[in-house]
């Protein structure tokens, strides 16, 4: 779902690259948050939540809602909003807090 | 290593960029930080053109704002300024902070901290209002005017004041449909230049009218929305579906206020001002000597006031280190009297009656 045509912006995108995301091989621009790219393919759910299990994902793309926290390369709580994609990145929807290696 | 800058700038957003260019201009040693890809703060994602008076840029539009304001400073060896950094703390001793690219902290002990973290925006309850595809209207600015992706084929915007109609304006313009702006107020909020261009792009405004509920499993797929009585209650009967894959939040902000909470900063709960915001004086220094405030986190209100604010907390910064920056008194004059211009009338109503509640009476006026 991306904007191809704007009457005001020119998109300053990085280069295409891939990376995973749980079992599948996504592609993004590089530097964009990774949030972007996974909205970009239509993946909305990011996490669940603690205590219900309830789905959640993108709300408030600066780092401060906790909505979108998820495993980036085995770290996990990584606020994807606000972290830039970078090829080869492994990212996937992390179970419960996540556990630190 | 402890970093000493003379001025230590949390934000990046128009008001800690006018903080920044003031303290600079004035001979400085700044530092400014912000957690964000790129300076600017929400300046970043305004396609449209600002209102107001020359001095604040009217008729600029908000994305080229930041590099005005930088211009005159980004070369200056007394700046710089540092990127994805958050600031996590403030210390009994007077050190800040923050954590960069999320793997190395940095440590400041400024002489003066001038905080400028902006806002964050506000919810409001309703059944399933956590479902993915319910987004802040910021969060949507973000995602189709920085980096392009649309946030879905169809909205819904909650809200009525200017960030919903400018948002559902924007949507348009990145090929989005609204299937309708809804406002529980009895009328709408934001200016009419803003509400009209809704209008004739043909997205109805429905006012007295609230949501009830986001339809969906794993996201949006729908909403349910009923019209409101005098005392905000849903009236039976009037409820509506809406198709729509997505929900723009733009209920309002809330300021940042964590740093002068951990910097024990005497603090007031004002309603007008969206929430707990620092008492200052007319300086923008807070009732600890060394700390400023500038721009939303010290009350809810424009980026054009945050530039002043900004601007004016910047100046008093530089002045009572003993820079004495040129022609103090007439430029400090200047910007109280600019801010004052800008909350005159009744749309400022709200705002000076809730900067009455938190500021300090100034000794030289009195």
């Amino acid at each position: 779902m991306r904007i191809e045509k704007h009457p005001i912006l020119d998109f300053k995108r990085g280069k295409k690259v891939e990376f995973q995301f749980e079992d599948r091989t996504l592609t993004g621009f590089e530097g964009e948050p990774i949030a972007a790219a996974l909205h970009d393919h239509g993946i909305m759910v990011l996490k669940n939540s603690l205590r219900h299990d309830r789905p959640r994902g993108f709300f408030c793309a600066i780092g401060h809602c906790s909505s979108c926290l998820m495993e980036v390369d085995g770290c996990p709580n990584v606020r994807v909003c606000v972290e830039p994609l970078k090829a080869g990145m492994v990212v996937r929807r992390q179970q419960g807090k996540g556990v630190l290696r | 290593m402890i970093h000493e800058p003379e001025v230590l700038i949390i934000g990046g957003g128009p008001a800690g960029l006018s903080a920044a260019r003031q303290a600079v201009k004035a001979g400085c040693k700044t530092t400014l930080i912000d957690d964000a890809f790129d300076l600017g703060g929400q300046l970043v994602k305004q396609t449209h053109k600002f209102f107001g008076s020359e001095m604040e840029y009217a008729g600029v539009r908000g994305i080229k704002i930041p590099e005005i304001l930088l211009d005159e400073i980004k070369d200056d060896s007394n700046f710089e300024y540092l990127l994805r950094t958050s600031a996590t703390g403030y210390y009994e001793d007077g050190v800040v902070t923050a954590l960069y690219e999320n793997n190395e902290m940095l440590k400041f002990k400024p002489k003066k901290l001038i905080i400028a973290t902006g806002a964050s925006e506000n919810t409001i309850p309703f059944v399933n209002n956590d479902l993915p595809g319910v987004y802040g209207a910021g969060a949507v600015q973000t995602l189709m005017n920085v980096y392009g992706v649309k946030p879905g084929e169809m909205g819904l915007m909650i809200g009525a004041g200017n960030i919903g109609l400018i948002v559902s304006y924007q949507l348009k313009q990145a090929g989005v449909d609204v299937a309708a702006v809804v406002e529980a107020a009895p009328k709408v909020g934001g200016y009419w230049v803003h509400a009209s261009k809704i209008a004739r792009l043909g997205i109805p405004i429905k006012t007295r009218t609230t949501i009830l509920e986001a339809i969906g499993k794993e996201k949006v797929e729908g909403s349910r929305i009923a019209s409101v009585d005098e005392n905000w209650q849903p009236i039976p009967g009037t409820e509506q579906t809406i198709n729509c894959d997505f929900i723009c939040l733009a209920v309002g902000l809330y300021p940042l206020s964590d740093i002068f909470h951990l910097a024990k900063c005497e603090m007031k709960y004002v309603p007008e001002l969206g929430g707990e915001v620092p008492v200052r004086d007319w300086e923008m220094k807070t009732t600890i000597e060394d700390i400023y405030v500038a721009g939303d986190a010290g009350g809810i209100e424009e980026a054009s006031s945050a530039m002043i604010e900004g601007a004016l907390a910047g100046l008093s910064a530089a002045n009572a280190l003993g820079k004495e920056p040129e022609d103090y008194n007439n430029v400090k004059c200047q910007l109280i009297n600019e801010l004052s211009e800008l909350r005159c009338g009744p749309v400022g109503d709200h705002i000076r009656c809730g900067l009455a509640q938190c500021s300090m009476e100034d000794e030289n006026e009195s």
